[in-house]
């Protein structure tokens, strides 16, 4: 009864730490964390926006020299049907010069078609230079409005603050004219 | 009543400098800790703080859901079926908010009944009790308005039944029905104020919980033998009611999940799970089990009363005074005994009034008809007769039993003394 | 303990009494009582059912019945592969767009789209069936007092009418559906489906059958459900047991 008369217990001061104590606690500890999970994991994509993950493209319309932007994952995808010049330009760069360096074969399955997420590795504003008359910076590519960041026209950060090459993303060509990101 | 508790020592000079200046970890202390408890409360005593669970349960999936639903006529069943069948675990957090609710009213209302049967309304706990009345309150409209959000059938005809109850109203009753629902039905704009309200009320009742909680800790708990304790019949809260309300915890989580896992829509109605469509009624519309004895008590006002009042405003002050009578509940008993263990002729009227209870459930599900009418409207007269005329009367008629003077000094005759709390 | 137990008794009458009550409703016969795989604590969906209920949905229902919540990548969880998905949801051809001159355009059905509707709006579905909407079956089984029983019981329900019973033009006797008079006809006949398993198509396997399938549509994540919370409940009576030890022994000194 000498807790009932007022001795107040203080941390561990009053009862050793036993085995059932641990068993009991480490187990509610558990049952927290579990009930936790549901919780946390819902913020996940969910199974109809994991579904989405794919999309197709019809190349057919994409004269040479001009791009366009699809929506991927919510995302715009940068596909740019590419001159001579430009895959010449892009494979003549040493790669000492690159930041990130990649050889632009590394970035493309046929040379014409450059397929990138178009979102800048800085702070992810879209950079500028895939419709007609958009700046296309220094070299050729894109240029980020937001904090001055240039890409060449293999999507390689030339100047500016980003960090990376603008991502590859997954995709593979169904036809000769059809492609499918994701 | 913090005079009657050991002070806190603090041995981090790191916490000295905290609770100097922001004095939380002696609050916390001083309220879950030491706290003295009466040393012989009865598992009915688990149903307060299990209830406080689930207001956090509920505000905690509640939250999560409202990640993933949309608060419109056209979107919300999608986006509740989008929680079912796509969300990470949606099915789980929707389940057990939905039934949450049913777990938290049947809490409630066994904490309910516990005040009744052991006096821990009278003094000086009014105003503990009067602040649990508004808490019921804050909760039934809390209930109702999460009930309408999945907008099936049942959300959409509830929310026009009961919207139109105040359409009894004299005199502004439509203009009040017309702005409840900012417009000339149950519609888009209904639905989103609903949305905000139900996200919102949950806090004023985190809010009234509190201000519940000052007034416990002001008197300390009531316990089942109704008498003021002194020192030495108490217990500090930690480790004895902290792990005693965790096994109850426990138990409770048992029956929670035995209806989210294996039984989650046996609590639910079929017809919620049609969306809402105002051209058609369903045939036989009720509302949640926990609404039942209320809805009961509204349809069993079928008459004018004394020419004045028309039957469809009676039935509607009916129901609204059927909890509101409880805020007069400590003046209405006007026994000096607390605990209906010492009030033989009480504790018959207690089991009588959860037998009406019951009754009035079972009417309330049912369509009024034949046999369920009558039974409705005896079963509510029997109901306010308690509270108004059988309390007042019995406290002064009943003879009570002796009661103890303190939990060591049993009573002659009867082995009514420390009451081990199985 | 007993305290507990009359405790336990409350929330059981509270909790099974009451909408048990609250359901008792209504005026046809009362559904015929069938046994269900997918019933019970332990109870799981019988994937072969599945299919053919699948076929039967496919082949019988879904020309007047849309099933908005299925997707066809949904359908993996009756036993399809990624492959047999794909090919089944070919067969449909859903509305894109606008494309880049501004028009909608139909194509091929992907594994992530819904299963097309077969009317455009509720309008032209009871416009095409009597004036009676035929509902969409996603959520039928949970939205029907008796759920899988009255389904199949209804599929299976249509007899002649009483002696003295006239049945209005366009609608048939069924003596589950509640006022016993429907539009829908009873359109399950003998070997209306060429199973591919070679069940035999009588008119009650195709009715079991359809009725396993919605109501996996109704409640795809049944499985997934009762497994958690198999191991929640043992999880909880561990922790049950170790609180109550514990809490006997924080006590011992009280009592």
């Amino acid at each position: 009864m000498a807790d009932a008369t007022g001795t107040v217990q203080q941390g561990e001061g009053g009862k050793r730490r036993d085995f059932l104590e641990l068993v009991t606690w480490s187990t509610v500890a558990v049952g927290t964390a579990a009930m936790v999970w549901p919780l946390i994991h819902q913020m996940n994509p969910s199974a109809d926006v994991l579904a989405l993950a794919s999309t197709e493209v019809d190349l057919s319309k994409i004269p040479e020299g001009s791009a366009i932007k699809v929506m991927w994952r919510g995302k715009p995808v940068f596909v740019r049907h590419r001159t001579a010049e430009e895959i010449a330009a892009a494979e003549a760069v040493p790669l000492a010069e690159l930041r990130d360096p990649e050889p632009d074969s590394a970035r493309v399955k046929k040379p014409e078609w450059l397929i990138m997420v178009g979102v800048c590795t800085h702070l992810g504003c879209i950079p500028l230079g895939t419709a007609a008359g958009e700046p296309k910076g220094e070299y050729g590519g894109w240029f980020c409005p937001c904090h001055g960041s240039h890409y060449d026209t293999s999507g390689r950060i030339r100047k500016g603050p980003a960090p990376t090459n603008l991502p590859v993303p997954p995709y593979t060509f169904l036809s000769d004219t059809l492609v499918r990101i994701g | 009543m913090a005079s009657d508790v050991e002070p806190l020592v603090l041995k981090s000079p790191t916490l000295r400098w905290i609770e100097h200046r922001l004095p939380i970890i002696g609050f916390g202390y001083r309220h879950l800790v030491a706290y003295q408890t009466p040393r012989n409360l009865n598992y009915w005593w688990n149903f307060g703080s299990l209830a406080g669970i689930c207001l956090m349960l509920q505000i905690v999936t509640g939250v999560v859901l409202a990640m993933h639903y949309t608060p419109h006529v056209a979107h919300a069943f999608d986006s509740v079926e989008h929680i079912m069948r796509d969300v990470n675990w949606g099915w789980l957090l929707r389940y057990a908010h939905a039934n949450g609710a049913s777990m938290f009213f049947l809490v409630v209302y066994i904490h309910i009944f516990r005040g009744l049967y052991y006096g821990s309304y009278k003094a000086p706990r009014e105003l503990l009790w009067m602040l649990g009345v508004v808490i019921l309150f804050l909760m039934m409209a809390t209930a109702f308005m999460g009930y309408v959000l999945p907008w099936g059938q049942m959300s959409f005809w509830a929310a026009t039944v009961i919207t139109n109850l105040f359409s009894a109203i004299p005199l502004v009753g439509e203009s009040i029905v017309t702005w409840l629902w900012g417009g000339f039905s149950v519609d888009n704009p209904t639905l989103q104020r609903f949305f905000s309200l139900h996200y919102l009320l949950p806090f004023v009742i985190v809010g009234v919980v509190f201000l519940h909680l000052v007034a416990l800790h002001t008197h300390g708990s009531n316990n089942p033998v109704g008498i003021d304790l002194t020192k030495k019949d108490k217990i500090p809260f930690h480790p004895y009611y902290t792990v005693k309300d965790m096994f109850g915890l426990a138990v409770f989580l048992l029956v929670f999940a035995g209806f989210v896992f294996f039984a989650p829509n046996v609590l639910g109605h079929p017809d919620n799970y049609i969306p809402a469509n105002p051209l058609v009624t369903p045939p036989h519309i009720v509302p949640e089990w926990y609404f039942l004895p209320f809805y009961a008590i509204l349809r069993a006002i079928t008459f004018d009363i004394f020419w004045i009042i028309p039957a469809k405003l009676g039935g509607v002050i009916a129901m609204f005074a059927a909890v509101g009578v409880l805020f007069f509940l400590p003046w209405l008993d006007t026994s000096k005994v607390r605990s209906a263990r010492y009030r033989p002729i009480y504790r018959i009227f207690f089991w009588l009034l959860v037998v009406d209870c019951f009754i009035l459930g079972y009417v309330g599900a049912h369509p009024p008809e034949g046999f369920l009418v009558t039974l409705g409207l005896i079963a509510t007269i029997w109901y306010f007769a308690h509270f108004l005329i059988i309390l007042p009367i019995l406290g002064k008629l009943e003879r009570p039993l002796p009661v103890p003077e303190s939990l060591s000094t049993p009573v002659l005759g009867r082995g009514m003394a420390p009451a081990p709390a199985e | 303990m007993s305290r507990i137990l009359r405790s336990l008794a409350a929330l059981a009458v509270a909790g099974v009494l009451l909408p048990t009550a609250a359901r008792a409703a209504g005026e046809a016969v009362p559904p015929l009582r069938e046994s269900w795989p997918h019933h019970g604590i332990f109870g799981t969906y019988d994937r072969a059912a599945l299919q053919r209920g699948f076929q039967v949905y496919k082949e019988v229902c879904s020309a007047c019945h849309g099933t908005k919540y299925l997707a066809f990548r949904n359908l993996q969880a009756l036993g399809y592969s990624e492959e047999e998905v794909k090919a089944i949801a070919a067969e449909y051809t859903v509305m894109d767009g606008p494309n880049d001159q501004g028009e909608m355009f139909e194509r091929p059905a992907r594994p992530s789209d819904r299963k097309p509707s077969p009317y455009p709006n509720e309008q032209a579905a009871r416009a095409a069936n009597n004036g009676a909407y035929p509902p969409d079956l996603s959520l039928i089984v949970k939205a029907r007092a008796g759920g899988e029983n009255y389904i199949y019981s209804l599929l299976i329900g249509y007899e002649e009418p009483p002696a003295g019973v006239t049945v209005p033009d366009g609608m048939y006797y069924n003596k589950y559906f509640p006022g016993h008079f429907i539009v829908m006809p009873p359109i399950l006949q003998p070997d209306g489906v060429t199973y591919a398993d070679g069940t035999k198509a009588t008119v009650a396997q195709m009715a079991r059958d359809v009725t396993q399938f919605l109501a996996w549509l109704a409640e795809p994540k049944l499985e997934e459900r009762k497994r958690t919370g198999i191991k929640v409940m043992l999880f909880l009576i561990v922790l049950t047991g170790l609180l109550y030890a514990y809490k006997r022994r924080i006590w011992a000194d009280v009592h």
